[in-house]
C-alpha cells in the first residue's frame, strides 16, 4: 500500500512540474493574440477592444491562478481565435487523434509482437543479422516522410486511395478505418520495430534462464517452452516500453496529422502556437501530457501487479 | 561468428563515413553553387548533369544534399552535446548522491518525458524563433532526459563498486571521483546513447523543419528541402525520394553503429 | 466545343439564346458569360461544396477579422451597398444614395421588401442600429474606425436613412458595405441572422460550415440557382487538391500554380489578379535605405519577372507602385516599367551613394508564408550580384506583426497587402503619421496628397489625385512593389458562374451547374 501512495505522490509532483513547466514557456512567447485575431489592418482601437474582452490585460499571474483554478473545475477557458470554450473545440478533436493513437498502439501489437516471436526463433542464423538491420531501418525512417511514400504509392501510382478525406467513425466505420489506416502505420513503422527489437532480446535472453533449461530437460517441445514459459515473461517489459511509447505515438501523430490533413489535436497545436491561442495550446499541451503520464503511472502499477518480484522490492 | 556480429556495425560505419566525407567534400567543392537559381531549369529530373535532379528554383539538389551534410553533422553534434553535459550533470548527481537530489532530479526527467520530444522542441522553438541556432538548443534540451537516466545508472551501478567505495573512504572530493573513476567505466554506453541521441537530433530537426519550425533558408536542411519538395510530390517525385533517402540512410547508419557498439561492449563484458 | 457535333451544337445554341433571353442573369452578363452559356445549359439545384484553407473566427460579422470568415458570412449578410466585378459600388439593400453638396450628408433609400432569415423586415431602424454600432454610438468602442466619422444616423421614415458625417472623407462610401444586422440581436456568433442570398444553417467547429438557399431573398435575380452551399475547412492545400480530384470538393477558392498544375485539365480555372501588393518593404529610415539611391539600385537589381516565373508560375502581375491594376478606374498604368532590370545602372548608384561593394542586408520574411519565403530566396541571389549581401531572417506572422509591423525594427521585409475596395485604404499606408506606416516613408507632398483626396468629391479628380500618389511612391523608390499574384479559383467541370472581384469575394449566388 505504501507503495501505491508513494508512487501516487510522485505521479502528482511530476504533475505540478508538468503544469508550470507548459505556463512558463508560453508566458516567453512574443506576439499579441488579439492583433494576430485581427489581422494586418486592425486599428489600434480594435486591438484594445478585443484585449480587454479576452482578458488580456489582466497581469500574467493571475491569468495562470484563473487558468489552473479553471482546470480543477473542468474549465478549461475560452479559446482567443474560436472564442467558443476550450472544451467544445477540443470535443472534435480529441477522437481524431485518440483513435489515431489507439489504432497505432493496435497495429504496433498485431505486427510487432508475432514478428519479434518470430525473429527470435531466428536466433544464431545469418538471416537475423539482416532481420535487425531491417528492424533497424524502420526506426531510421522519418515518419512524415513514410507517409509521404505511402501517399505516393497508393493514390498516385497504385490509384487504390484517391483522397485522404477524414471521415468520422459514427459516419462510415470502414470509411474512418480507412481514413485512419495509413496515418496510423506511418506513426506506428517506428514502433514496431522497437517491439520487434525489444522482444527478440527479452526472449533471447529468458532463454538463457535456468527455468527454460529445466523445462526443455523435461521433454518439452522447444514450442510448448516458447510460447507456455518465455514468452510470458518476456512480454512483461514489452507492456513497459509501450507505455514509454505512447508519448512517441502522440508526438508522432503532431506531425503526421499535418500530412495527412486530419482535423486532430496535432493540426490544431501547431495552428493555435502561431496564432497565440496561448488557452488552446496550454490545455492541449496539458491534456497530451497528462495522458502520457497516466499510460505510464498505469503500466507502472500494472506491472507490479504481473510481476510480484517487484513489489517485494518496493 | 565474430564478423557476423559485426556487419551492422561496419555497415553503419560506412554509412556514416560516406555522409562524412560528402560533408568535408562540401567544405571545398561542390558541383554547383547550391544556392543559385536557375529559371530555365526547374525541376529537372536526375540526369549526369543534375545527380538528383533540380528542385523548384533550379538549383542542384545534390550539391544541396552535400551542403545539407554540413547542416545535419553540425545539429548532431552539438546537440547531442549538449544533451550530454546537461544531462551528464543532472544524471550524475542524481546517481552519485542519491536521496532527494535523486528523487527531484527524475521527478523533473519525468515532467519532460510527459512531453513527446517533438512537443517540447516546439514549444521551445515557439519562444525562442525557429532558426539552426534555437533548433540545436532546443533538441539539445530534448536529448537530456536520455542521457541522464543512462549516466545515472551508469554512477549507480559503479557506486557500489569496491574501488569506487575505497576512493571515498580516502576521502576523494565527489568531482574527482566522478570523474577519475565513474566516468571512464561508464564510456560505452554513453557513446551508445550519443550516437542514438545523433540520430534521434537529425530525425527530429527533419521532422520541426517540416512543420516550418526547424532550420531556415538559406541555411540548406534536409528536412527544409522535404518540406519544399511536398509540393512536387506528384510532379517531382524524386525531389521528395532522394531526400528522405538521404536523412534515413545516415539516421540508420548511427543506430546501427550505436546497436554495434553496444554487441561489441556485451560480447567484452 | 470541339467534342460537341455540329447539330447538338446548333440545338444547344437555341436553347441557350432562349435561356439567355428569360434569364436576367444571363441577360445581365457580358458577351463572354453568354458565350459559355451557349454550350451549356444552366440547371436549378445542386449543391456543392468549398474547401477552406483557414478556420473560421467568428460568426459575428463584426467580430470577425479573418478574410474568408469574411467572404463566407458575406452571402448570409447584406450591406448597404456592395461591389461589382471592377470595384464599383452597387445597390444592395439601398436601392440609391444620395450626397449632399457639401459631402456631408448621405442619405440612402431602402428597399421596402428586404425581409431578414427570421422573416422580420428590414428597415431604416435595423441600419441605424448597425451603423451605431459599427461607429460606436451606442456607448461601445467603434468597431473599426472607418466609421468614427459618423456623427449622427436619423430615420426620417421606415424605408430611409440619413448619416451625417463629422468631416468630409471620400472613403466613406466604400465602408458601406458592411453588413446590416437585424436591430437588438445579438446571438451571431452561434445563430448569424442577416438578409443576404443564403441563410446560416450549421456550423461544426473546425470542419465544416453549411449555408441553405434563401428562397425569399429580396434580389429576385439573384435568388441563388443552389440548394447548399458546404465549406469544409481543410487547412492543407495538398489534400484539398487530393479531394477535388477524388470528386469530394466542388470548388477551391484559392489553389497554388503548383496545385493548378497538379489538377490539369480535369477542372475549370479561373485566375485573375486579386488587388493584392506583394512588396518588399524598405525600411526608409535605416542606413543605408534611407539613401533614395540605394533604394534605386535595389529596384533596378530585382528582377520581378523571374520571381514572377519562378515563385507565382508566371501567375501574377508586375507592379511598378503599391497599387494593383484590378482596381482599374485608379490605377497608374507604366509604372512598372520605371526601373527596367539593369545591374550595371544598379552598381553604379551603389558606388554613388558610397557603397561600391554593396552591404549587408537583414530581409525580414513571416515564415507562415512560402510565397513570400520563396520569394526572400530568389531576392537573395539577385542581389548578390551588386554585391549586397542579404541575410533572410525568418519569424513567425504573430512576431512579425509586433517586431515589423508595428514597431518597425527591420531593415527590409517581404509581405503582401490585400485589397480594398477604396484607394484611400490602399495608399493611406505611405502617410507619415498613419500608425502602421512601417516602411517609414515620410513626404509632407504625398500626406497633402492622400488628404487632398478624401476631401474631393468628384471621382475623376480624386483617381487623378490617387494616379500622382503612385507614382510618387515609384518616383521615390519608397520599397520595391513585386507584383500582384492571381487568385486562381478551381471549379469541378459542369459548374459556372464564378467572378473575380477586387476584394475576396465568393459570388455564390451567381453559381450554377451545366451538367
Amino acid at each position: 500500500m505504501r507503495y501505491y501512495l508513494y508512487k501516487f505522490s510522485m505521479f502528482g509532483i511530476t504533475l505540478v512540474m508538468v503544469s508550470l513547466i507548459i505556463f512558463f514557456v508560453f508566458q516567453l512567447l512574443p506576439g499579441n493574440p488579439a492583433q494576430i485575431i485581427l489581422g494586418l489592418d486592425a486599428d489600434e482601437q480594435q486591438v484594445r477592444h478585443l484585449e480587454q474582452e479576452l482578458g488580456l490585460d489582466k497581469p500574467a499571474i493571475e491569468r495562470y491562478i484563473d487558468w489552473i483554478a479553471g482546470v480543477f473545475q473542468g474549465d478549461l477557458g475560452e479559446s482567443l481565435r474560436y472564442q467558443l470554450p476550450v472544451s467544445e473545440v477540443l470535443a472534435d478533436r480529441i477522437p481524431v487523434t485518440t483513435s489515431i493513437a489507439i489504432l497505432a498502439t493496435v497495429l504496433t501489437v498485431v505486427i510487432g509482437i508475432p514478428l519479434g516471436i518470430l525473429i527470435a526463433r531466428t536466433d544464431g542464423k545469418i538471416i537475423s543479422v539482416f532481420l535487425s538491420m531491417i528492424t533497424q531501418l524502420g526506426i531510421s525512417i522519418p515518419s512524415f516522410w513514410f507517409g509521404f511514400m505511402l501517399i505516393l504509392l497508393f493514390s498516385v501510382t497504385l490509384n487504390w486511395v484517391t483522397s485522404f478525406e477524414y471521415v468520422s467513425w459514427s459516419d462510415d466505420f470502414f470509411g474512418a478505418l480507412r481514413s485512419h489506416f495509413l496515418p496510423s502505420l506511418s506513426i506506428a513503422i517506428s514502433n514496431i520495430a522497437i517491439v520487434i527489437r525489444y522482444l527478440r532480446n527479452t526472449i533471447l535472453d529468458q532463454r538463457k534462464m535456468d527455468y527454460v533449461r529445466t523445462a526443455t530437460c523435461k521433454g518439452l517441445s522447444e514450442r510448448a517452452v516458447l510460447y507456455g514459459h518465455v514468452l510470458k515473461n518476456a512480454l512483461i517489459p514489452v507492456i513497459t516500453i509501450m507505455g514509454l511509447i505512447t508519448a512517441d505515438t502522440l508526438g508522432g501523430s503532431i506531425i503526421i496529422e499535418n500530412v495527412f490533413a486530419l482535423p486532430g489535436l496535432g493540426s490544431l497545436l501547431i495552428q493555435s502556437i502561431t496564432s497565440r491561442d496561448f488557452p488552446l495550446v496550454q490545455s492541449m499541451v496539458l491534456y497530451i501530457a497528462v495522458i502520457v503520464l497516466v499510460i505510464n503511472f498505469t503500466v507502472d502499477l500494472l506491472y507490479k501487479l504481473i510481476d510480484p518480484r517487484i513489489r517485494q522490492k518496493g | 561468428m565474430i564478423k557476423k556480429h559485426r556487419l551492422p556495425l561496419y555497415i553503419g560505419l560506412t554509412f556514416v563515413s560516406i555522409a562524412f566525407i560528402m560533408m568535408l567534400i562540401s567544405l571545398f567543392y561542390t558541383p554547383y553553387d547550391p544556392n543559385a537559381i536557375d529559371p530555365t531549369n526547374r525541376l529537372a529530373s536526375p540526369s549526369l548533369t543534375h545527380l538528383f535532379g533540380t528542385d523548384n528554383f533550379g538549383r542542384d539538389i545534390f550539391s544541396r544534399v552535400m551542403e545539407g551534410a554540413k547542416t545535419a553533422f553540425l545539429i548532431g553534434t552539438v546537440a547531442a552535446s549538449i544533451g550530454l553535459f546537461l544531462g551528464f550533470l543532472l544524471g550524475a548527481s542524481a546517481g552519485y548522491f542519491g536521496g532527494w537530489i535523486d528523487e527531484l532530479t527524475m521527478r523533473f526527467i519525468d515532467a519532460m518525458l510527459a512531453f513527446p520530444g517533438i512537443l517540447l522542441a516546439i514549444m521551445l522553438i515557439a519562444v525562442f524563433e525557429p532558426g539552426m541556432k534555437n533548433t540545436v538548443i532546443a533538441l539539445g534540451i530534448m536529448s537530456i532526459p536520455a542521457f541522464a537516466r543512462i549516466i545515472r545508472s551508469s554512477f549507480i551501478q559503479y557506486k557500489s563498486y569496491d574501488f569506487v567505495k575505497a576512493s571515498i573512504a580516502k576521502g576523494g572530493g565527489a568531482i574527482h571521483i566522478m570523474i577519475k573513476h565513474i566516468l571512464p567505466n561508464a564510456v560505452s554506453p554513453i557513446l551508445v546513447a550519443a550516437s542514438l541521441s545523433f540520430s534521434g537530433s537529425i530525425l527530429a530537426e527533419s521532422g520541426l523543419s517540416y512543420l516550418g519550425l526547424g532550420v531556415q533558408p538559406p541555411d540548406p536542411s534536409w528536412g527544409r528541402m522535404l518540406k519544399e519538395a511536398q509540393p512536387y510530390i506528384t510532379s517531382a517525385p524524386w525531389y521528395v525520394i532522394i531526400v528522405g533517402m538521404v536523412i534515413t540512410i545516415l539516421v540508420l547508419g548511427f543506430n546501427l553503429l550505436s546497436d554495434g557498439l553496444r554487441d561489441v561492449h556485451d560480447k567484452k563484458a | 466545343m470541339k467534342k460537341v457535333g455540329g447539330k447538338a451544337f446548333l440545338l444547344l445554341f437555341f436553347v441557350s439564346v432562349l435561356l439567355v433571353a428569360c434569364s436576367d442573369k444571363g441577360a445581365n452578363e457580358a458577351g463572354e458569360q453568354a458565350a459559355k452559356a451557349n454550350e451549356n445549359e444552366e440547371k436549378m439545384g445542386g449543391t456543392i461544396r468549398v474547401a477552406m484553407s483557414t478556420e473560421v473566427d467568428n460568426l459575428d460579422p463584426y467580430q470577425s477579422a479573418a478574410t474568408d470568415t469574411m467572404s463566407i458570412m458575406d452571402n448570409v449578410y447584406d450591406g448597404l451597398l456592395d461591389t461589382n466585378e471592377t470595384g464599383e459600388l452597387i445597390p444592395a439593400i439601398a436601392e440609391s444614395y444620395d450626397i449632399s453638396e457639401n459631402g456631408l450628408v448621405y442619405t440612402f433609400k431602402l428597399k421596402e421588401n428586404v425581409t431578414f432569415h427570421d422573416g422580420t423586415p428590414l428597415t431604416a431602424e435595423d441600419v441605424k442600429y448597425s451603423y451605431e454600432k459599427l461607429a460606436g454610438l451606442s456607448g461601445e468602442e467603434p468597431i473599426s474606425s472607418q466609421y468614427e466619422v459618423i456623427e449622427k444616423i436619423e430615420t426620417p421614415s421606415d424605408f430611409e436613412v440619413v448619416i451625417t458625417l463629422k468631416e468630409k472623407n471620400s472613403a466613406f462610401l466604400a465602408a458601406t458595405i458592411r453588413p446590416i444586422l437585424p436591430v437588438d440581436y445579438d446571438n451571431h456568433s452561434e445563430k448569424p441572422i442577416g438578409a443576404g442570398p443564403f441563410k446560416f444553417a450549421e456550423y461544426k467547429v473546425g470542419q465544416e460550415l453549411r449555408l441553405v438557399k434563401n428562397e425569399d431573398y429580396y434580389n429576385e435575380k439573384k435568388i441563388p440557382n443552389l440548394d447548399e452551399v458546404l465549406f469544409k475547412i481543410m487547412p492543407d492545400s495538398e489534400s484539398a487538391i487530393l479531394a477535388m480530384q477524388s470528386g469530394e470538393i466542388d470548388v477551391i477558392p484559392g489553389i497554388s500554380s503548383q496545385g493548378k498544375e497538379q489538377l490539369g485539365d480535369t477542372i475549370e480555372t479561373i485566375s485573375a489578379p486579386q488587388n493584392m501588393v506583394q512588396l518588399m518593404a524598405l525600411n526608409n529610415q535605416v542606413e543605408p535605405l534611407n539613401d533614395i539611391h540605394v533604394r534605386k539600385a535595389i529596384n533596378l537589381a530585382i528582377d520581378k519577372d523571374m520571381i514572377i516565373d519562378i515563385v507565382a508560375e508566371g501567375d501574377g502581375v508586375k507592379l511598378g507602385s503599391n497599387f494593383s491594376p484590378s482596381m482599374q478606374l485608379y490605377y497608374q498604368e507604366g509604372l512598372e516599367d520605371m526601373y527596367q532590370t539593369n545591374i550595371n545602372e544598379a552598381k553604379k548608384l551603389l558606388a554613388e551613394a558610397g557603397y561600391p561593394d554593396g552591404f549587408d542586408l537583414e530581409l525580414t520574411v513571416p515564415s507562415d508564408y512560402p510565397f513570400h519565403v520563396d520569394t526572400a530566396q530568389v531576392i537573395t541571389e539577385q542581389l548578390a550580384q551588386v554585391g549586397i549581401q542579404v541575410e533572410i531572417k525568418l519569424m513567425e506572422f504573430s512576431t512579425w506583426l509586433e517586431k515589423v509591423y508595428n514597431e518597425a525594427q527591420y531593415e527590409s521585409t517581404i509581405i503582401g497587402f490585400t485589397g480594398k475596395l477604396d484607394p484611400y485604404e490602399i495608399l493611406r499606408r505611405y502617410v507619415s503619421d498613419y500608425d502602421n506606416n512601417f516602411v517609414q516613408y515620410e513626404n509632407k507632398a504625398y500626406d497633402k496628397l492622400i488628404h487632398d483626396a478624401l476631401l474631393a468629391t468628384d471621382e475623376a479628380e480624386m483617381a487623378n489625385i490617387y494616379k500622382q500618389a503612385q507614382t510618387m511612391l515609384a518616383e521615390e523608390a519608397a520599397s520595391v512593389f513585386i507584383m500582384d499574384p492571381y487568385r486562381t479559383v478551381a471549379m469541378k467541370k459542369g459548374l459556372q458562374g464564378w467572378k473575380m472581384y477586387p476584394i475576396q469575394k465568393f459570388n455564390l449566388e451567381d453559381l450554377y451547374y451545366t451538367q
